[in-house]
């Protein structure tokens, strides 16, 4: 292709870009109750925990069905998790992870 | 107002003690892992796209334009498929809904910051730059314009690029990522920098609700309206189940 896909590019950045900025420019944020604040604070930890566990344990065959498929990344991703929460260390819970899966892959459990 | 934002965002469990140095510390060490995950899926991404017949101006466009790696990697397999624009445009604005939540959840920290610099930030706002910044900003207490810069920039922006760049060219010589692990680290570290935002009960309700309804709504209908509807729903849960706390 020569270029053409730079106006496709253009479009759907031009669609994504609102659900970045809406919110972020949107004025009254000041001025938001209590109650709504303390949702939008719930959020980030829910939306990170929801996009994680997608990612974790859902395939989606070349039909488009999803299913639940519970494979090595579970436990490394597990892993990850119990070690940022007792050390507060992502890095190192991030090399558990990436060493747990890899491992079991190069010796076949996986 | 002042007040009661910050009762209403506490910090991360015991940090607000930390100086901005070792805050941008610890976020460029939790920066470490993401980086290699971008850069791995920018490789992927790149090779993709040669393999798809885009020309390399196209893939950075895509890099570069959109900056979100679903939606990117979807269009490849549209293109391919000789599939309207319209139908891809849709899609990418489906796909990308999440980051609508990121916004929001962003903008009580970054009221103060001025608009055109607001409407900047939204512009390189991932998953990543997302769970990063808001980390940091709970460890220091308050919001840090530079280390959202570092988060997103750092983290995702400069690597997704340079990688797409690297995978177009040289992508086909790498094996395949899954072999080193690296399909691990992008779960791993969306679940742990969720841990590292849990600061009481009701987090924890909100967090396992959002799970398990995600993972119900990604099996009955889309795996991306479940991160969206996951992340909407898991609040209200958590709101309604466990009465205000005291932070700290």
């Amino acid at each position: 292709m020569n270029g053409g896909l730079i106006g496709l590019a253009i479009l759907m950045g031009a669609v994504t870009y609102p659900w970045r900025a809406l919110p972020l420019l949107a004025p009254g944020v000041e001025r938001l109750p209590p109650l709504v604040l303390a949702y939008l604070r719930l959020v980030g930890p829910a939306v990170l925990a929801a996009l994680a566990a997608v990612n974790t344990v859902v395939v989606t065959d070349a039909s488009g069905r999803a299913s639940l498929h519970f494979g090595i990344v579970l436990p490394a991703v597990v892993l990850c998790v119990a070690i940022v929460a007792w050390r507060r260390n992502l890095f190192l819970g991030l090399l558990a992870g990436v060493g747990l899966a890899a491992l079991s892959r190069a010796v076949g459990l996986a | 107002m002042r007040r009661q934002l910050r009762e209403d965002v506490p910090p991360l469990t015991g940090a607000t003690s930390l100086g901005i140095a070792e805050a941008r510390r610890r976020l460029i060490a939790d920066m470490a892992g993401i980086v290699v995950s971008s850069g791995a899926f920018g490789i992927v991404f790149g090779l993709a796209a040669e393999r798809a017949g885009y020309s390399i101006a196209e893939a950075v466009a895509m890099s570069t334009i959109v900056f979100a790696g679903a939606s990117q990697f979807a269009a490849v397999g549209l293109v391919a498929a000789a599939t309207p624009w319209p139908a891809i445009v849709l899609l990418t604005g489906f796909l990308n809904a999440r980051h609508l939540l990121y916004s929001a959840a962003l903008a009580p920290w970054l009221r103060r910051v001025p608009r055109l610099e607001r409407a900047a930030m939204a512009y390189v706002l991932t998953d990543e730059a997302f769970a990063l910044s808001l980390a940091h900003f709970r460890r220091l207490g308050r919001v840090d314009v530079g280390g959202y810069w570092i988060a997103a920039i750092g983290s995702t922006f400069i690597p997704w690029n340079v990688a797409t760049v690297v995978g177009f060219l040289v992508g086909g010589s790498i094996g395949a990522p899954e072999r080193f692990g690296i399909d691990v680290v992008f779960p791993a570290a969306m679940a742990g920098l969720s841990v590292g935002l849990i600061a009481g009960r009701r987090e924890i309700v909100a967090v396992a609700a959002a799970i398990v309804v995600a993972l119900v709504v990604a099996v009955a209908w889309d795996p991306h309206a479940a991160i969206v509807i996951g992340g909407l729903v898991g609040p209200l849960i958590g709101l309604a189940l466990v009465s205000a706390e005291r932070p700290g």
